[in-house]
């Protein structure tokens, strides 16, 4: 069956190519219309999931340091994300907490994460016990020097 | 005297917007390309990204230009203005727009009415293999030799079949002056079909077409430069300015390609009903131009669609369509336009 569908000699337009050379055409011109693919990513991120089902997929972009309903931050210098970190990007400077500070004995005086360092793996916002810091859907940070890298606590509660 | 200042000012004006084309085409070229894959492309640089050839000249300008060791410095300089220069001074001939009256005196549009016309077209372009295979062999580099090797077969192959195609041209207008061709086309048939010397030789034109993408080195006869194959063909040693002079050669090779194929096949720079061919006015010389532009775009676009729809031809596939298929099919319509030419000697 196969064999003697070998030997049928194609019509002339298509050994010679004249046929696919028409769909070809006909195709790019057809791809030229479409809409396109592209995300512009810095501006837009990209939501692979439909709108409903996007609360499934989180995007982890740069951290942020919540604060409370008083603006102070929300940290308890427990060093818990400190230790979770598996790229050892974060360095907390612990200190007792001011006076105000009724619900706690520390908070971080210092704050640094190294974005060169970090993998955005999301384990310090799951080591977190009081939702201090979590990942926010900004992306990656651009600078000109390796200093620049390294954010600091108000830096980080801006964000 | 002031004809002479007129005739400076007009070869001056069509050289300098010559010269803006390659850049826009660059533009197009990427645009298109990348919606035809589904893609944005260049948006960054400008609104809708049209300044990005302006910072490809300015990223090729400041680029150090290499010179490799082992190369014969000379030639290897000289190679990109052997692509570039031919390819410039062949749209010397094209007639761009209708005969335009100034200030008392008759103005042709078209930088030079040679004697020989067509023939000097071919001659200058077939000067930009040189420059193809002096660059490739200077380069002292096998792909490169490779790729100079390949344009040398390639551009003697497909001028044959050009020629042919061309001389069919000839022999159905009877002349070789470009001007007196495409006044030739001016009229209409039946009063709505143009005259076009494409309609007359419909099968001179998909050889002369053919035969004109594998003069320009572009897919699907990228065979020269084949990425995929040698690095980068010829130009692979080649950085910075020198490059990028290959680079616009290319881009200029196109464009007085397309204006030659619409010259000879598709009426030049006349459209019945809306440029009158012998009015001498300003506006009817403004609309001619503008039709000659709307046409050798067309071609261009043509061009850069077929680079993104086609895969590249082996070197067989090349050798074979050139030699035993575009030849032959030249050389019988060749025969059949001599029957023709002389039906009333012969019948």
């Amino acid at each position: 069956m196969s064999n003697q569908k070998l030997n049928v000699r194609e019509p002339w337009y298509i050994r010679w190519g004249i046929l696919g050379l028409l769909k070809g055409i006909a195709l790019t011109i057809k791809h030229f219309f479409r809409p396109k693919f592209t995300v512009q990513y810095p501006e837009v991120t990209h939501t692979p999931l439909p709108k409903e089902e996007a609360h499934q997929w989180k995007p982890r972009g740069q951290h942020r340091l919540n604060v409370d309903e008083q603006g102070r931050v929300k940290c308890v210098a427990c060093l818990l994300c400190q230790t979770a970190c598996p790229s050892h990007c974060i360095e907390i400077t612990p200190g007792p907490a001011p006076e105000g500070y009724g619900d706690r004995d520390k908070y971080p005086i210092e704050f640094k994460i190294d974005m060169l360092r970090c993998i955005y793996c999301g384990m310090c916002e799951e080591a977190c016990p009081c939702d201090a810091i979590v990942l926010t859907d900004k992306p990656y940070p651009v600078t000109y020097s390796r200093e620049g890298m390294i954010f600091n606590k108000e830096k980080l509660m801006q964000n | 005297m002031s004809s002479m200042v007129l005739d400076a000012g007009k070869i001056l004006l069509i050289f300098a917007v010559f010269m803006q084309i390659p850049p826009l085409l660059i533009y197009l070229e990427r645009k298109i390309c990348a919606f035809i894959q589904d893609r944005i492309g260049p948006n960054r640089v400008g609104p809708f990204g049209i300044l990005q050839p302006l910072a490809d000249a300015i990223k090729l300008i400041t680029k150090e230009s290499i010179t490799p060791k082992n190369v014969d410095v000379f030639l290897y300089t000289v190679a990109p203005l052997f692509v570039m220069v031919p390819a410039a001074i062949s749209f010397a001939v094209v007639p761009v727009g209708a005969d335009v009256k100034l200030w008392g005196h008759t103005l042709q549009l078209q930088i030079a009415d040679f004697h020989v016309g067509i023939l000097f077209f071919l001659a200058i372009t077939s000067l930009s293999v040189y420059g193809l295979t002096f660059g490739a062999w200077a380069s002292n580099n096998k792909y490169s030799l490779y790729g100079g090797i390949r344009s040398t077969a390639q551009m003697i192959s497909y001028e044959v079949a050009m020629g042919l195609a061309v001389i069919c041209v000839l022999m159905s207008s009877g002349t070789v002056y470009l001007r007196e061709m495409v006044f030739a086309q001016s009229h209409t048939y039946f009063g709505f079909l143009p005259a076009w010397n494409v309609f007359h030789q419909p099968l001179a034109f998909v050889i002369f077409l053919i035969a004109a993408f594998a003069e320009t080195n572009r897919l699907p006869f990228d065979l020269p430069e084949a990425e995929s194959e040698l690095v980068g063909g010829y130009h692979t040693e080649y950085s910075g300015m020198k490059f990028a002079m290959f680079f616009m050669g290319e881009y200029m090779a196109m464009i007085s390609m397309s204006a030659i194929m619409v010259t000879l096949f598709f009426g030049g720079w006349t459209l019945p009903g809306v440029v009158d061919a012998h009015s001498t006015t300003v506006w009817n010389a403004l609309l001619s131009v503008v039709v000659f532009g709307i046409k050798t775009g067309a071609f261009l676009i043509f061009f850069i669609w077929i680079r993104w729809t086609l895969p590249r031809l082996r070197y067989d596939q090349l050798m074979k369509l050139g030699w035993k298929v575009l030849i032959p099919l030249a050389l019988m319509n060749l025969f059949f336009t001599a029957i023709w030419g002389l039906r009333d000697q012969i019948f």
